[in-house]
């Protein structure tokens, strides 16, 4: 039998928090980063087996009363997710590295979560099997749960209580067609199975298929965020430390995108196609509401939630307008949203942990007295408002494009959100960046960035700059995740009417 | 006239060790009637739990004892966790070192309390030992109650089930008028419940002209005689069987009863007597009366989806953590059924159907329930257990690793997968869904995210409360940490591989007539 990769790949992360539960004290914070590491390193190996072609996946049997199994794979898609998620592990442990407890929470509790959510979420990437993924997708909740009530800000238990609640409404909703899912398989196909291709081949009744999709959907949209099912997340995020808003938005939501495309259309291409219009004008809604909200936010780190409401509503109408082209922006847009997500959480937080304050309006000229945080928050909006140059304008764009092509109206709309985007952004900078010097500012900012947080920012900006100049080489490797999709869907790319004919 | 000795060797062994019990309680001095009376419980079920596994793999079945008793697949399960179960709640009754070296049962039960009479027993540092032979009888008769073939032997194993349970009851050491009052509550209202059970049994009687399941079965299935006897005997019947399993509207006792009964008899009663009552039922609507499915079908629908929305909400509103459990008895005898009202006989591709599903999930609550009131007992203040969830607060920084096991208990109630929980929520919702209720479990999975706030809320409270004053884990000895360990490390390993006790559960799901 050849190396189990991927279950390795998951599991590592998994016995690092089991490990964590041992009394280390001072070795808790090194061992939970090596694993971290170690993770990474696995993740690559993996890359790298995975563009030289050899097959990864593994399939045994698990429950089998349930036709069940422990399956793993990898595609394009999944590929690029689960390396953003061994990446961004280590960068928020590093970023941490302080995180302030409150009583026994302390930093060991903090790295030993870190380390359970990242397990969990790789398997959610991996799972080549939907009650296995489900297994995963609702077991990440439990250790987010902890991060934020655990550690943050004084509001912290009610925003993960509420956190929980969203997220478990839409996990036993999905429960719900999991198990439907179960039965139509064991009646329509005779002996059951949970494996995405047997549960694709199925012969689905169009009514049936629909009602499935629904309870799919619900537990992703509730997820994603999207309006209006969104209210938990700013919440969660003004309370929660930057590293744990970062591993919720940058890693935890982009499950519900992934899935979107892997389960959603892998399993229900019929279903995803009626219920797109309103895919469709939901994201149109996330995008514009969510730049609005930001736009009226006084809170940084509500301001940087609301901001990925309005991304996530240009992913998910990237994936449910069907073009090539768009659904890869989606893809590179998960990726880039990630490192741009997670850049602004952390150099707000820092502005914050100066500060000892989340209000724009405590801020002022802090350019003139850090110059390297101010400059690395431009950094971060400009990413967040997706300045070409920046990678998350070549997502963007093609979304946008890809969208133009199939319904050129639905892309106006969109567009605007980026005019939006372009004003909270900057009004973010201009309020608490430049300016004369407040006195409030010079008393608390006294600092610029150190060391270890430059160490956090410039891996994360630094990837943001590179992909922004060098998209091809992910979108490459994501590419034929979306022309899957494509061709689950039966649908071919619209094709622009050449010149002069009319 | 031949009785199977062997056959029901397991049985006849515990009800003979609850009589020894008895009759050491009259012999033994009393310094050494603890460790007797412990030795000879913890025996009995073992040999008897041996006895079975070898009686099982002899393939000794069919009926038995003159056809008073059906020893089946079912059965065979059954008595297995019921032994399980048994032993692992009973060895919490041993505790001694949590209440200053005193057992959790009164010094004398029979003395007034508040009175010089019961000063003088707890000074004298007296010890009911007579619970562990009631115990072993409740055991007995839940062992017989769903293995009856006939309806007498059924309502005999009740009451020889119910009496001792009674009793137990009523013994705590602590707090005893309000033990006492359960203990009267829950009798008066389970006479009465028996009351209704024995007529439904003479209404039956009087349709099928026999007292046998497999009778009735034959009369369900030839009418000779208009069906408004049969509907009134099993709707009398279904009282008295869904009175035990605590399906609303039968529900009222469970409350009072699991807050006022000493916490180590409420975790024994709490998944034992559950399991023998959900069996029994089991039987009875598969059995006998499976002709007429149709008809209880949708009357047990809607008495599922109340019990769910009464114990998934009532269990909101409460602030003491055993009535909050109790609820969470009645959201979960309503998942439970939710897979009987299915009645979905399994395919030759997709073998686990009702009956296997219900017995699944009955283990898995049973694993989390026993556990959790074993830790129930260990958080204590000056007058003994803390039970009001307010003084949890803070466990999880004071006592990580039993907050950490209870936090893991409550996830399996709620549901969450990598617990045992989710297994059986998955299974019961299954067939529930394949027995073409397809809405009954959607109404669950919503009512089970009511159920779920109440659930993390004590984790809430146990994570991110302050600690409070007063409130202290006890030292306790071998006989609490081994059930709270028994049953954490199985809620974690059935929520990771299910599948050798879930094969088990599916192998044993089909009944003889």
């Amino acid at each position: 039998m050849t190396f189990p990769w991927l279950t390795v790949l998951g599991l590592l992360p998994l016995v690092g928090a089991l490990v964590l539960a041992l009394p280390l004290r001072r070795a808790a914070r090194p061992v939970g980063l090596a694993f971290a590491l170690l993770t990474f390193a696995v993740s690559v190996a993996v890359t790298v087996l995975y563009l030289g072609g050899t097959d990864l996946a593994v399939r045994q049997p698990w429950i089998r009363a349930f036709g069940a199994y422990w399956a793993l794979g990898l595609d394009g898609m999944g590929l690029v997710m689960v390396l953003l998620t061994t990446f961004l592990v280590p960068v928020v442990m590093i970023a941490e590295w302080d995180v302030a407890g409150h009583g026994r929470w302390d930093a060991q509790g903090y790295f030993a979560m870190a380390l359970a959510l990242q397990g969990t979420a790789l398997f959610t990437f991996l799972a080549d099997d939907v009650l296995l993924f489900y297994v995963f997708f609702e077991a990440t909740l439990i250790p987010m749960y902890f991060l934020i009530g655990g550690f943050g800000g004084a509001r912290r238990r009610v925003a993960a209580v509420q956190f929980l609640m969203f997220n478990l409404i839409g996990g036993f909703i999905l429960l719900a067609s999991v198990i439907g899912l179960f039965a139509t398989s064991a009646s329509l196909g005779g002996t059951p199975s949970y494996l995405l291709a047997d549960l694709a081949a199925l012969p689905m009744p169009t009514e049936l298929g629909r009602w499935l999709m629904i309870g799919f959907l619900i537990a992703f949209v509730v997820k994603a965020p999207m309006v209006p099912v969104h209210t938990w997340l700013p919440l969660a995020a003004e309370q929660a430390t930057p590293g744990s808003s970062t591993m919720m938005v940058g890693i935890l939501d982009k499950i519900a995108t992934f899935a979107m495309i892997k389960f959603c259309i892998g399993l229900f291409p019929e279903a995803s196609a009626w219920v797109a219009p309103v895919m469709i004008v939901l994201s149109l809604v996330s995008i514009i509401y969510g730049a609005a909200a930001a736009i009226a936010s006084t809170n940084l780190l509500r301001l940087v939630s609301y901001t990925s409401v309005s991304h996530f509503g240009f992913m998910v109408l990237g994936i449910y307008v069907f073009t090539t082209q768009s659904i890869n922006g989606s893809i590179f847009f998960m990726v880039n949203h990630g490192f741009s997500t997670a850049a602004l959480f952390l150099a707000v937080g820092y502005l914050i942990k100066r500060r000892g304050s989340a209000d724009i309006n405590d801020f002022g000229g802090v350019e003139k007295v850090a110059p390297v945080l101010a400059g690395s928050v431009l950094l971060a909006v400009l990413s967040a408002i997706s300045l070409p140059g920046m990678s998350t304008f070549v997502s963007e764009f093609l979304v946008i494009a890809g969208t133009w092509s199939r319904t050129p109206w639905v892309a106006a709309i969109a567009a605007t959100g980026i005019i939006l985007a372009a004003t909270y952004g900057l009004r973010l900078y201009q309020r608490t960046m430049t300016g004369p010097v407040t006195e409030s500012t010079q008393r608390h900012i006294t600092t610029d960035l150190d060391g270890r947080e430059k160490a956090v920012l410039v891996p994360v900006i630094g990837l943001m700059l590179l992909f922004g100049f060098l998209p091809g080489p992910v979108m490459a490797v994501t590419e034929p995740t979306a022309q899957a999709a494509m061709q689950r869907m039966q649908l071919t790319d619209p094709v622009a009417p050449a010149k002069g004919e009319k | 006239m031949t009785v199977e000795w062997r056959a029901i060797a397991p049985v006849l062994l515990v009800l003979i060790a609850a009589i020894l019990g008895i009759l050491a309680e009259a012999v033994v001095p009393r310094a050494q009637r603890f460790f007797a009376q412990v030795f000879l419980t913890v025996a009995s079920i073992v040999v008897a739990g041996v006895l079975l596994v070898t009686n099982w793999r002899a393939g000794l079945g069919g009926p038995v004892a003159m056809g008073s008793m059906m020893l089946d697949a079912p059965t065979y399960f059954m008595w297995g966790a019921l032994l399980v179960f048994g032993l692992i709640s009973i060895l919490v009754f041993a505790e001694r070192e949590l209440n200053g070296g005193v057992s959790a049962f009164a010094a004398s039960a029979a003395t007034v309390p508040g009175s010089r009479a019961e000063a003088e027993a707890s000074a004298a540092r007296l010890e009911h030992t007579e619970v562990f032979p009631l115990a072993l009888f409740a055991l007995g008769g839940m062992m017989v109650f769903p293995a009856s073939a006939d309806l007498i032997t059924m309502f005999v194993a009740l009451e020889v089930l119910s009496l001792p349970l009674y009793l137990m009851c009523g013994m705590a050491r602590r707090r005893r008028l309000l033990s006492q009052e359960a203990a009267l509550k829950y009798f008066l209202l389970g006479a009465f419940s028996s009351a209704f059970f024995l007529f439904g049994v003479a209404l039956l009687y009087g349709y099928a002209g026999s007292f046998d399941l497999s009778a009735i079965a034959t009369a369900v299935q030839n009418p000779t005689m208009g069906s408004g006897v049969l509907y009134a005997g099993m709707g009398l019947l279904a009282v008295g069987l869904l009175f035990k399993v605590g399906v609303v509207p039968f529900h009222n006792w469970t409350p009072d009863v699991y807050m006022g009964a000493p916490t180590p008899v409420t975790g024994f009663m709490a998944i034992c007597t559950k399991l023998a009552a959900v069996g029994a039922t089991l039987r009875v609507f598969y059995v006998a009366l499976s002709g007429e499915r149709w008809s209880w079908q949708p009357l047990l629908a809607v008495l599922v989806v109340a019990t769910m929305v009464v114990g998934a909400v009532w269990g909101l509103t409460q602030t003491d953590i055993k009535r909050t459990l109790a609820y969470s008895s009645i959201a979960h005898a309503g998942f439970i059924m939710t897979a009987v009202v299915g009645a979905y006989a399994g395919s030759p591709t997709s073998p686990l159907d009702s009956v296997g599903s219900a017995l699944f999930y009955l283990v898995v609550y049973g694993l989390a329930s026993v556990g959790a009131f074993a830790v129930i007992t260990m958080v204590r203040n000056a007058s003994g257990e803390a039970n009001a969830i307010a003084s949890w607060s803070g466990l999880g920084r004071t006592s990580p690793l039993l907050a950490g096991i209870f936090a893991l208990f409550m996830l399996s109630f709620t549901g969450i997968p990598l617990t045992a929980g989710f297994i059986g929520k998955w299974a019961v919702f299954a067939a529930a869904w394949r027995g073409g209720f397809e809405w009954l479990v959607i109404v669950a999975v919503l009512l089970s995210l009511v159920a779920a706030v109440f659930y993390l809320r004590i984790i809430v409270v146990m994570f991110f409360g302050e600690p409070v004053d007063g409130v202290v884990v006890g030292r306790a000895s071998a006989f609490t940490w081994l059930p709270i360990a028994v049953a954490a490390i199985g809620v974690a390993v059935l929520g990771v591989f299910p599948g050798p006790v879930l094969d088990l559960a599916t192998a044993a799901s089909t009944f003889l007539r």
